[in-house]
């Protein structure tokens, strides 16, 4: 595996539907062997590129070339991609044996050859004893293993998984994060895989693609996306966030400036990127916020508001202020029971601090 | 439930209940009783016999009928199976322009009255020169039988989650792969299931038939009515119960293939 180089190459991808863009010029290149996530909410084309990969669509103008092959102008039955579907779409009236071996017979492998790679399958699932059944016989996570065994069995170059867990309960979820990053790894195929959950797309994707209105707003790894996210709306899609709106006052040097923020004044590591009298937004996530309370009659420097709404979350307590201005912030704290100052009460006066240049600058937006 | 505590609380319950299956079934009993009823008009029983049964079968033109009958349901089911599975799967399968009137026209044909189809069937034939006879009367079959299979055959592809169509294309069928191994295998209930719908439709249909076909080829039902018209005979009742027996045989078998079918059912999904 080969992790730098390109498997897959997307250039100039546009699509509509009814005369509605879907996806509008999107370009994208996917790497050998990894787990790519394309993260958006519904609608915003994630699925539609998914089955453009596929050959499910086909597309208004672009090319996507596999290998350096062109792709588009292979039908869905000779591409090197195989899809797990939201639905699993498994056959019914064939058994889970059946199904798993669909693909290899359609390519004409020898028998001996389709028994051998199907049960090796079935051990890696851990569908051994259930190869007989009937896909109705199964439950959902059962069904769910079938369906990705059915996929892979073809040794496709690029799997493709439409937001495969989102019929699951939420513990067995978790598991087959688990599971599908395992047989990802175990098997060195490259993942595409589709989700609205950014939680899910975080934990389990090397590289994390946020889409919006059918493009690309941000690439990246998924530690980079949620700690410097490039536009307001990865800000708040990804992750809890805490957004600002700020204008700055003066410049201190050529990184740091003072800020009017939510009624308060503060200083800033901008870059450099904006001059007196300049909006922005400053984002800041709820476990990088810290709470002072009054030492000595006296506030810490920062934004001082009140606590209105305390939330215990096991781990982390989280606390609400309500500002001067009224904006209300969310900061989430790990427990330090060895800090007595530590449980906020509800009404206490506070300044909300943070570690300096923690924050993120984004552009002004309406 | 029998409830101990109150013993006639039951009572009315199973008398409806008698009531009910003595309205539906007294006929039909009085009909096959009749047809080994030694007595010619059936009003005592004269004790048992075949002698109806007997004269049934030395009824040459009654056998001919039947003959007709049998050859004009059994082409004509299959001929309409056929269009009709393939219209289904087009309908299930394919997005295409005119696709919504396609529906709404068998529909149209479903519900038109069947003295309707017969005067407009007739006026069709006279129109383009088709003698009235065997191909004619076959023509009108297919034509009502063929929106009872494309209902039948739709109904049951469209329980199926569409994506498996494309699962199939993912794992590399064909069109004609995807036709022979995913869509007739899973329609297969509903397509044995509209041809005997379509067997007995075509099989006792009266009016439609007696407006299209010509003297030179009799079937059965058209048969029975001329011989009633001058008085119920016994050897109606044995004939009647025959196809009676013939029908029940083909519900059980049809109730079995469904009843079987639902086991490979999906689970909702």
């Amino acid at each position: 595996m080969n992790a730098a180089s390109p498997l897959i190459q997307i250039s100039g991808l546009t699509k509509s539907y009814q005369g509605k863009q879907v996806i509008r010029d999107l370009d994208l290149t996917i790497l050998d062997g990894e787990f790519l996530t394309l993260l958006g909410p519904s609608g915003c084309g994630k699925t539609t590129v998914l089955r453009i990969l596929a050959g499910f669509e086909g597309v208004d103008c672009g090319t996507i070339s596999l290998d350096g092959h062109e792709l588009l102008a292979q039908p869905a039955e000779r591409r090197p991609v195989n899809t797990v579907f939201q639905s699993y779409a498994l056959f019914p009236h064939m058994s889970v044996w059946d199904n798993i071996a669909f693909g290899l017979r359609m390519k004409k492998v020898p028998v001996a050859e389709i028994k051998a790679r199907v049960d090796a399958l079935l051990e890696t699932v851990q569908l051994s004893h259930l190869a007989q059944r009937m896909p109705n016989q199964l439950s959902g996570g059962q069904q769910q293993r079938v369906a990705i065994a059915r996929a892979v069995v073809n040794k496709p170059r690029l799997l493709l998984l439409d937001e495969p867990l989102s019929a699951l309960d939420y513990k067995l979820r978790k598991q087959m994060q688990v599971e599908l990053k395992k047989i990802q790894r175990q098997l060195g195929i490259t993942f595409v895989f589709v989700t609205h959950d950014q939680e899910e797309a975080l934990s389990m994707s090397d590289r994390v693609a946020v889409m919006q209105e059918g493009r690309i707003v941000q690439l990246g790894t998924p530690r980079s996306i949620y700690e410097e996210p490039a536009t307001l709306f990865v800000a708040r899609f990804v992750g809890e966030s805490n957004v600002f709106d700020a204008t700055l006052v003066s410049r201190i040097d050529e990184r740091h400036a003072r800020v009017a923020l939510e009624g308060d004044e503060c200083t800033i590591d901008d870059g450099g990127r904006f001059s007196p009298g300049d909006r922005f937004h400053v984002m800041l996530r709820p476990e990088d916020l810290r709470i002072g309370e009054m030492t000595n009659g006296q506030l810490p420097e920062g934004l001082r508001g009140t606590v209105v709404e305390r939330n215990y979350k096991g781990a982390t307590l989280e606390s609400i202020i309500r500002l001067a201005n009224g904006t209300e912030v969310i900061a989430s704290e790990f427990f330090d029971e060895d800090d007595p100052s530590f449980d906020h009460s509800l009404g206490q006066q506070v300044a909300v601090t943070w570690v300096p240049s923690w924050e993120v600058v984004l552009p002004y937006e309406q | 439930m029998i409830n101990n505590k109150q013993p006639l609380m039951w009572l009315p319950r199973v008398l409806v209940m008698l009531g009910v299956f003595l309205f539906l079934y007294v006929p039909l009993l009085l009909l096959i009783v009749n047809s080994f009823n030694a007595n010619r008009y059936g009003f005592q029983w004269d004790g048992f016999s075949w002698q109806w049964y007997l004269k049934l079968f030395n009824n040459e033109g009654l056998k001919v009928a039947a003959g007709h009958s049998l050859v004009v349901a059994m082409l004509a089911s299959t001929v309409s199976v056929l269009i009709g599975s393939l219209t289904a799967v087009a309908l299930f399968r394919y997005q295409f322009r005119g696709k919504q009137v396609l529906q709404s026209g068998l529909f149209v044909v479903m519900m038109t009255p069947d003295i309707v189809m017969a005067i407009a069937l007739l006026a069709l034939f006279a129109t383009i020169g088709i003698k009235l006879g065997f191909i004619s009367l076959l023509l009108a079959h297919i034509t009502f039988c063929l929106p009872f299979v494309v209902a039948s055959v739709y109904a049951r592809l469209r329980g199926f989650d569409h994506n498996i169509i494309d699962a199939a294309r993912d794992l590399g069928a064909t069109d004609a792969v995807i036709f022979r191994r995913i869509l007739v295998p899973l329609a297969m209930p509903a397509i044995i299931g509209g041809w005997l719908l379509a067997f007995t439709l075509s099989l006792d249909d009266v009016i439609v038939s007696s407006f299209v076909t010509g003297p030179g080829y009799e079937i059965l039902p058209l048969r029975i009515q001329s011989m009633v018209r001058v008085g119920v005979s016994p050897e109606v009742n044995a004939l009647a119960t025959l196809l009676l027996a013939g029908s029940l045989l083909l519900v059980t078998l049809s109730q079995w293939l469904t009843w079987r079918a639902g086991r490979a059912r999906p689970q909702s999904v």
